[in-house]
């Protein structure tokens, strides 16, 4: 890929980002009232989305050898017990990256 | 008069950057570890420091610009681009639609302010209780929203610039994303008063995993989810008229 192809890129996911983020306020801006099925979805939405990007994030995991899920399962353990005890969300994050560090880079 | 007016606008910004910058404190630490993540892996991908400020700077989307990288690696068309950003990035669509009435009236600041609606600044700026007084709410949005960017943009920068400085191997920093995630599905479980929609969401990503494959599971979920939730609180809202 050429620098112009890569920036054209960049320019084209900025774009369509800008596009969602600006779409509902296009549509349902100036006054006109939110249809009452996009208030009762937007309302539920972030958890449900929330747990979809956990698993989006894991979509890589394979159970055909150690190495290919447990660094991932530990960390993610981790990450939640820390949270669940401690709710500080700089403590979770980190925690839980340098635990999957350590078990991808000198474990497994 | 005109004058007046300034040094007023001037005022309140100043009395809001206090209560705002605290508030972003968080945010501050995820962003700059996400985004030095972020600039290390770019580095990695053998880019430099400008295309870090160029991404961070105008696409400005945490997950989303990971995946970009991948993107790039794969030598990925524009539609391909345009496609996955679509499917990455449309859970902001339902950010937008609750924001409508808080950034109404926000004037000259409202296209930033829907520009800079990330995740992260959204979990701010939803939010019923400001710490600021009602006159200083577009001010206290504008400074969220800033502060945040420029949290991002910092981080990956950083994580650009070290990408060469670094005598220890970074693999596996990418699992930060995952780890916010994590957190932030643990906080709204724990906080939340209906964990259903947090299983819907869960469940019919799984389903849709095993039976579409890694590759291509995101819009048959993201379709699965939106249906069982209109489902569920269509029968949610029926229980509570009878």
């Amino acid at each position: 890929m050429s620098e112009q192809q890569v920036w054209l890129m960049v320019a084209v996911i900025a774009l369509v980002t800008a596009g969602l983020r600006f779409l509902p306020f296009v549509l349902f801006g100036g006054g006109r009232k939110t249809p009452a099925v996009i208030d009762r979805l937007g309302s539920v939405l972030p958890s449900a989305v929330m747990a979809m990007l956990v698993v989006y994030c894991l979509r890589g995991v394979r159970f055909d050898t150690p190495a290919g899920w447990l660094p991932s399962v530990i960390a993610c353990l981790l990450t939640a017990g820390l949270h669940v005890w401690r709710r500080s969300t700089l403590l979770s994050i980190v925690g839980g990256t340098v635990c999957y560090m350590l078990l991808v880079q000198l474990v497994f | 008069m005109r004058r007046l007016l300034q040094w007023k606008g001037v005022m309140i910004m100043r009395r809001a950057l206090r209560p705002a910058f605290l508030a972003t404190l968080p945010v501050m630490t995820g962003y700059l570890v996400l985004g030095f993540g972020f600039g290390l892996m770019l580095h990695e991908a053998g880019y430099d420091v400008l295309m870090a400020l160029g991404m961070s700077g105008f696409i400005y989307a945490g997950s989303m610009q990971y995946v970009a990288i991948s993107l790039l690696a794969d030598d990925a068309s524009l539609a391909m681009a345009a496609l996955t950003t679509l499917m990455v990035n449309a859970r902001h669509l339902f950010y937008g639609v609750s924001m409508l009435d808080k950034y109404r009236g926000t004037g000259a600041a409202k296209p930033y302010l829907i520009f800079a609606l990330t995740d992260e600044t959204y979990s701010l700026v939803c939010q019923e209780e400001l710490p600021v007084p009602q006159e200083s709410r577009r001010a206290y949005y504008l400074l969220v929203s800033c502060l945040d960017h420029l949290w991002w943009v910092l981080g990956s920068v950083l994580g650009a610039l070290a990408g060469s400085l670094l005598t220890f191997s970074t693999e596996g920093v990418d699992f930060a994303l995952t780890a916010l995630f994590v957190t932030v599905l643990v906080e709204q479980w724990l906080t939340a008063e209906d964990r259903v929609p947090a299983m819907i969401g869960g469940g019919a990503s799984l389903i849709c995993l095993l039976l579409f494959g890694s590759g291509d599971f995101l819009i048959p979920a993201m379709l699965l989810i939106a249906g069982m939730l209109i489902e569920y609180t269509d029968g949610r809202r029926g229980k509570r008229h009878e």
